[in-house]
Parts: structure tokens; sequence; C-alpha cells
């Protein structure tokens, strides 16, 4: 698309949204719309978008996406004592959801709190994402601050007894969803955050983490198994010196999923680890971009990314380390693999390394393949049937993400949720 | 040069530190020739296309083509995607036409040629008489012989062996001569790999190439010896534009080196050539480089800007190319030698050192596509940063649906000297279908310190030990390099480095 073109689409895309300019979040949300006219829209030559195309996402109206049957599957994070904050199609669910009081943490609602004139959000909405749209443009997280009505502003003080918890539920085949979310982690605090749920046929959500010294912050979610849903989220966190930082991703189904995690790792002795498992079979195309800065000593950071694609699904990972000059004793890992169950799927991957300082310690690694059929053999000549035995590889090519998830019972219920969709997509039955 | 260089083999030798005494001095061929010059008037135009075409005595076609990519090219903008910065180049004020005046009448033989261009290649190391060989390599029983084409700015001055490589029906020339000689074969090939489209480099070099080296190599046919192109820019503010082709018929064998130097100057010259090869059925190009342009100072003030399209298309089923480039010179690079591998079982591989020093900047790598069955590649590379240098490794490994059961291996390697350098790696992995496997690696550290202490402990100063353990980091590629070049590339290897520690 021409600019012209891409400057009419960002027009028309933005026209039906309402701008909710009160207290202190006005100014955020003019500087981001100013950020967004500045960029537009991304189109399908650049370079970001290389191999996603944002086209479903930057139409004016989303395509229409039906409401989901999990056929009985219970939700995931059932069995966890958790806070539940419950948004249907982007819209908080009072009824639905547990009281926003939690011992150490405070919670408020962006709708409910931007109207005062200050607030502690102040200093990370938008703040976050302007940082990282350097060096590269994301302008749907841009989007996100200048229009989001909703989001939830978690402010950890102390070690917080149980998760927080984000639930999405989609209902209607339209609708378009946008929240916001700003955590700040204040100095040795520290918060689990699940969330889990499609949310919407078109979701755009953006998470800002600020964790101060030696906060502690963990994130698991699972994308819901929606097939026709469009997402892209942004996760913008800054780490001050011994923060840590875990995430963990599970996606399986969805028509188009990109996920941006962008990372500035500005204390010396920081630690980021972000982690995915994506599984697809048939329409489905998912893009893991990731982008992390060391700009202090001594931080470690780890991508481990891992994609399991049948029947034209399609695996996309973007990954980035950027060790400024100054940043030594940087060690920073990343891998991205897929396993390609059959012909018809495709594995497209950039995983960069820039790097400026010299004593570091930076490796990545890609490889993508069939399953291993020595392994196949090795299996069934013990007597273990061919799907019991693709099942298990599956898994155990999986499991090097999963275990970037630290509490058991999460991982237990991760782990399950690979399984029973293994099952069901055992002969390429779509569920 | 002892008679235990074999060692070179294994890498790492006392030559390596012989050879840095006695190759010291920073840039080694940075003076100049002065000879008389004739050139074209500044700047690039449909008339300049006109006048190198007319001047190389071209056919109607040649001239066309030129004028199509001339035409093409002004409507096209330079790209900027690369890690280089570097300031606007001003293409008017660069002489795209250089020639030594005594080279108006074509020299018959090398008899004929200027006594001072004979002497500028002797001075440096590349023998023009036939009868030398290469130092280092005397074996009295089976000496190796090398033919040259050495092209001075401009133009071809002339060819070694030709006749020899003539009875084996091997053609060697200038690609002027093998316009005039060899038309039909020129036209069918030419353009047929790096298209004029291609990119804004090549096709300002398909608009204005002045000349090149054309080899061609029958059917069945094993070069009797290496070929080897030398190019010399003298000139000031002269831009060389050379265009290589290179056809391997069913079941052929060659290998070619390639080797370039200029003298130090304060202002940055432009480089721009392409590389085309042809491999058939079954046939084997061995294609070798030590580029060493004149870098630029300390203070990154002159040095070639070298942007260079590279390419070999593999037709024929279980066509072999092999991609070996050593990466010292030139202020900016911007290089990545590519394969395609469409013949079936066909293989491409791909060994590079680049080594950035001071102020140079070098995004350099390679695109492996493969398109056939069963087709093979393997990609070495190893970067060296020092001083304020940025280095970057650029590649793509395409798996095309069609191109079941293939494999690529690529192993990057960066290596960091100095705390103000940068090391790079951008590799785009594209993979479409599933019995294809693929897998890449790629890692960034500094220089060693227990090998650096356990080599300063045995006596070596501290330059001689990281030019130790930098030969051994590259070891794999230098390696895969012919014997002459490899015994080069290693001294090279410490040169560039000369003053990175400290």
């Amino acid at each position: 698309m021409a600019m012209a073109a891409l400057q009419q689409a960002l027009a028309a895309r933005i026209a039906g949204l309402d701008l909710p300019a009160t207290g202190w979040l006005g100014p955020l949300r003019a500087e981001a719309l100013a950020r967004l006219s500045v960029q537009g829209l991304p189109g399908k030559r650049d370079e970001y978008w290389r191999y996603t195309d944002p086209a479903a996402l930057n139409s004016a109206t989303p395509p229409r996406a039906s409401a989901f049957d999990s056929g009985g599957e219970a939700p995931v994070f059932d069995g966890i004592d958790r806070l539940k904050i419950v948004f249907v199609d982007g819209v908080f669910d009072a009824a639905a959801s547990d009281d926003l009081a939690l011992a150490g943490v405070e919670i408020d609602l962006l709708s409910r709190a931007m109207t005062a004139d200050i607030h502690w959000a102040q200093g990370v909405y938008g703040r976050l994402e302007a940082a990282g749209q350097v060096p590269v443009n994301r302008p749907f997280a841009a989007l996100n601050s200048a229009f989001a009505p909703e989001g939830v502003l978690i402010r950890v003080t102390g070690k917080a007894v149980k998760p927080i918890s984000m639930i999405y539920h989609h209902k209607s085949d339209s609708s378009d969803a946008i929240l916001h979310h700003c955590i700040k982690i204040e100095t040795g605090a520290d918060l689990t955050l699940l969330e889990n749920g499609p949310a919407a046929a078109r979701f755009n959500k953006v998470i800002e983490v600020d964790i101060a010294d030696g906060g502690s912050f963990h994130h698991i979610r699972a994308q819901g198994r929606d097939h026709d849903r469009r997402a892209v989220t942004h996760v913008f966190a800054r780490l001050a010196a011994k923060a840590r930082f875990k995430s963990f991703t599970l996606t399986a189904n969805g028509m188009l999923t990109r996920n941006e995690v962008v990372i500035d790792l500005q204390g010396s002795d920081s630690l980021a680890h972000v982690a995915g498992a994506a599984l697809g079979d048939g329409a489905f195309h998912h893009d893991d971009t990731v982008f992390i800065t060391h700009r202090a000593e001594r931080c470690e950071s780890r991508q481990v990314f891992k994609k399991v694609l049948k029947s034209g699904a399609v695996g996309v990972f973007q990954g980035k380390i950027l060790v400024q000059q100054g940043a030594q004793k940087t060690d920073g890992y990343q891998l991205s693999q897929a396993l390609l169950l059959d012909d018809d799927s495709q594995f497209l991957a950039k995983p960069e390394l820039e790097i400026y300082a010299d004593d570091v310690k930076c490796s990545h690694g890609s490889t993508t393949g069939a399953i291993d059929e020595e392994a196949l053999f090795y299996l069934r000549a013990r007597g273990v049937p061919r799907k019991t035995a693709e099942s298990l590889l599956v898994l155990a090519f999986l499991a090097e993400s999963i275990a970037e998830i630290d509490d058991a019972a999460i991982a237990d219920d991760i782990r399950a949720r690979l399984e029973n969709w293994l099952a069901r997509h055992d002969h390429s039955g779509a569920a | 040069m002892s008679e235990d260089q074999i060692e070179v083999r294994d890498g790492v030798d006392r030559e390596t530190i012989e050879a840095v005494h006695a190759m010291s001095g920073k840039y080694k061929y940075g003076w100049e020739t002065e000879i008389e010059m004739d050139f074209a008037p500044k700047g690039v135009s449909e008339d300049i296309v006109r006048l190198i075409s007319a001047k190389n005595g071209e056919p109607e076609w040649m001239l066309d083509w030129r004028l199509a990519a001339y035409r093409r090219w002004v409507t096209m903008t330079e790209p900027r995607w690369a890690m280089l910065h570097y300031p606007e180049i001003d293409y008017q004020d660069i002489y795209y036409y250089a020639k030594p005046k005594s080279m108006a009448g074509k020299p018959k033989s090398l008899d004929e040629v200027d006594p001072k261009l004979l002497a500028t290649y002797a001075k440096l190391g590349i023998p023009l008489k036939e009868q030398a060989f290469l130092a280092g390599v005397q074996d009295e029983a089976a000496p190796r012989r090398v033919a040259v084409d050495a092209v001075f700015d401009s133009v071809s001055v002339g060819t070694t062996f030709k006749a020899e490589l003539a009875k084996a029906g091997v053609i060697f020339c200038s690609i002027s001569e093998a316009l005039r000689d060899h038309p039909d074969l020129v036209r069918k090939y030419i353009g047929s790999v790096v298209p004029q489209t291609d990119n804004y480099f090549a096709t300002l070099n398909s608009a204005v190439f002045s000349d090149g080296s054309f080899v061609y190599i029958p059917e069945g046919v094993r070069c009797p010896m290496e070929l080897s192109t030398y190019f010399r820019i003298n000139a000031e503010n002269t831009g060389q534009f050379e265009r290589t082709l290179i056809i391997a018929e069913k079941g052929s064998h060659v290998s070619y080196l390639e080797g370039c130097t200029a003298p130090k100057r304060d202002t940055n010259q432009l480089h721009a050539a392409v590389v085309e090869i042809v491999i058939l059925e079954d046939a084997e190009v061995k294609y070798s480089t030590v580029q060493n342009w004149y870098p630029g100072d300390e203070n990154g003030v002159g040095g070639i800007y070298n942007f260079v399209t590279k390419r070999a298309d593999c037709r024929g089923a279980r066509a072999k190319v092999m991609w070996t480039q050593v990466e010292t010179g030139s202020a900016i690079t911007w290089k990545y030698p590519s394969c395609i591998l469409r013949g079936e079982a066909s293989q491409g591989e791909f060994y590079s050192i680049a080594i950035a020093n001071n102020a140079q900047q070098a995004d350099t790598g390679t695109k492996m596509i493969h398109l056939g069955k069963n087709t093979r590649s393997r990609i070495v590379s190893k970067g060296i940063s020092a001083g304020r240098a940025q280095n970057t490794y650029r590649g793509l490994v395409s798996m095309h649906p069609k191109a079941t059961g293939s494999r690529n291996y690529t192993q990057c390697d960066s290596l960091l000297i100095g705390d103000k350098c940068g090391a790079h790696t951008v590799p785009y992995i594209e993979v479409k279908n599933n019995s294809s496997r693929v897998e890449h690696e790629a890692t960034t550290s500094k220089v060693d310190d227990e090998q650096l202490f356990y080599c300063r402990s045995r006596g070596m100063d501290e330059e001689e030990a990281v030019a130790l353990v930098v030969n051994g980091f590259c070891k794999e590629v230098l390696q895969s390099l012919p014997m002459e070049f490899a015994l080069e590339a290693q001294a090279l290897v410490a040169i560039s480095l000369e003053g990175s520690v400290g």
C-alpha cells in the first residue's frame, strides 16, 4: 500500500474510536495519537511485518469471528486459587469478577481511575510503550494507548498472596476489543498474572510492566482456542536492578496472532525469560516478535519459542537481542524451533543479535523439521502405538518452553491443554 | 617460507606469527602506480554508457542491454536496509571509465604490456609471467600454476596461460574479449543469473561495467589449473565496475580465485561488481575471494565502498558451488554471495571470514535458495570486529515447498575485540516443507582470556596471541581455501587486526 493509502486506512481505522481524554490520561493519549499519526499503519512491505500480513488488523472493522464452543473442556487455571477479573468482548463484567481487593496490591479499573487528576499509573501508561517504539515502530501499541477504553491498573507493594487472573470471554461475532493494563511492581514486590480467553473477534491488548529493584513478575497466559479470532498483543517491560520477569504463552488455534514482547533491562543483574508454545492446525498464523535490550551489566535474557504446525499452519518468529555498549557480562540466549507435522506448514524466522559490548555470551539456535523418524521408530519398536508415540515426541519437543513456568500446578494445567489439543488434532479434525 | 607450511591446514602455526612480522606495516598495498590514464568525463549518463560500449567495441545488443539497465537504474533508489552508515554517494562525481594510455592499442601478448603495469602486479605479488607461480607452493615435481586475468581500473591488462587453457577447450579471457570472440555465449548467459533489474548496484553495473573476466569450461573438462582474476583500482575518483561470468558445462570443474587491492586515498571510491556463475549437471565451481581493498585509515578517512552482487545458479542436477571469502578490506562491504539450488541434489556452500577493524563496516552473508529436491547447503560464517567497527552477518535460507528432503546447516560465530565495536547477526529462515531440515546456530563472544593467557605465558606478545587465537577461530574457513589463499588469508587476518589490542 502506498503512503497515502495507508494514511487513509489509518483515518478509517480510528474513525469509529472514541478518545476518552480526561484527567491525567488526557495528555498521554494525545501523545500516543501523535506517535500513531507519524507512524501510520504498517504495510505489507514493512520489514517488521515481512512474515505477517497486518491487513486484518488494519481494517476499519474486524473480520467476523464466531464465538467458540470449547466442547465442555474446563477453562484453563480453573483449579488455581486466584483473584478473577472478567471481561466480555473487552467490557468489564463486575458480576463475574471478584472484589478488586488483595493484600499488598492496589487494583483500579482504567475507566474509573482516568478521571482523577493524578494517579501513580501516570508514570507508566504509554511511557513504556513510547520507549518501546525505538528503533522499531509498533503502531498497534500506540493505537492502543490512544484509544483503550478499559484496562486494569495494578500496583504491587508486597508479595501478592495469589495470582491475579484476567479472563477474556468472547461472545459477539464483531467485537473489536482494546485493553490496556499497567502494572507497577514496587521494590521487592512479587506478582503472578494469569490471562486466558480469546477476548473478542479482534483483540488489541497492551500490558506495561514496570519492575523496581528486586521486584518479580511472573506471567502465564493461554490465548483462547477460537479459530477465527485475530489478536495483536504487546507486553512492554522495564526492569530495574535485580528485577525478574518471566513470561509463558500458550497459543492454540487462531486465524491471526501477533504477540510482541519488548523488554528493557535497565538495571544490572536483572533477568528476563520469555517463552511460548504455539499449536496450529489449518488456518493458523502465529507470530512471536520479541525485542530484548540489555543496557546494564550482568543481565540474563532467555527466549524459548516452540511451534507445532500442521495442515498449512504458519509460524513466525522474530526475536532480537540488543546488547548496548557497556552492558558487559550479558548472557543472552534465544531458541526458536518448529515441528512441521506435514508438508503444507511453514516456519519463518528471523532471529537477530545486535551486540555492542565485547564481554558477552550470546547465542541463538533455530531448527525446523519433521518428527524425528528414529525417535519414532524407537518408541514403536517398544510397542507404543504410532499416535501415542507422536504425541509423546511433540510434548517432549515443547517441554523446554513449559519448563519456563515456575508454578508446578500451572505447568501441569498447561501440559494437560497441550495433550488435549494433540488428542483432538490427531486426524486433522479441527476442534 | 619454511618447508613445513603444510601445517597451515591445522589452522594455526608459527607461519602466522612469521607472516605478521614479514608483512609488518599497515595496509601493504596502499601505494599508487603513476601512469597516464585516459578518463571518460565524470558522471554517468546514456552517453557514458554508449562511450564505454563503443570503447569495448561491443555489438549492438550489448549496448541496448546496457541502456535498458541504465534507464531502469535512474528510476531506482539506493538500498539503505543494511547496517551501514556512510554519507550519500554522488554518482555524478565518479569516473566510470579509466584506462591506462598505454593500453590504447590492445597489446597482443603480455610482452607488449606496459612494463609499469607489469611492475604493478609484480609488486602486488601477482605473477603475470607464465612460468611463475605463487610463492610458498614451490614443489619441484608439480609446480602449481595459476592463470591470471589482471584488471587495472576499467580494463583487463592481460590474461596468462590462455594458449594452454585453450588446448583443454577452456576459454579464459576478459569479458570485453569474450564479447568480441564469443558473443553468442555471452549473450546466452549474461544477466541470466543476476538480471539487469536485480538491485540498485547490480543494475548500475549492468549499465557501466567496463571489464571483468569470462570463463567457459566445456562439458566434462576439469580445468587444468586454477584461474584467477586480480582487480586493482589505481586511479583517483574512479569507480570499478567489473562483471564476471563463469559457465561450467556438464561434468566440468573449475577453481577460481579473486583478489583485490587499491591505493590509500582520503576519498572514498566505489566498487560495484557483479559475478554470475552458471553451473550445469554434475559440474562444480569453487570461487574464492580475498578482498583486501583499502579499508580507510584508523579514523575512517578514505577506503573503498564495496557493493557487490555475486550469485551462482546450480541449474543441473548434482551441480555444486562453493563460495569462500575472506573479507578484510573496504570501508564499507555490502556483499551476499548466493546460491540458487535449482537442480536436484545440487549443493551450495558458503565459508566466510569477515574482519572489520578501526572504522570499517561490513554487512555480508549469503542466500541459499533451495528450489530442487534433496538439495543441500552449508554456511559457516566467522565475523571478527575490532576497534570501532561494525560487522553484520545477514543471510537467507529458503526451503521452497518443492525442495523436499533438503538440508541446511548454518553456523555464524562472531568475535569481539574491544568494547567499542559491534557484531550483529540477521538471519532469515523460511521453511515451507517438512521433509527438509534446517539448523541455525549463532554465537557471539570475546577472545577467550584463558587462551590469550596460555599464549602470553609462552612468550608471545598480546598482538601475536590475539592473531593466533583469531586464526584458530577462523580455522574451518581457512581450511576451505585453496592453498595459496590460505597462506595469504592467514597473514591478512593478523594484519587486519593490527592496532586492535591495547
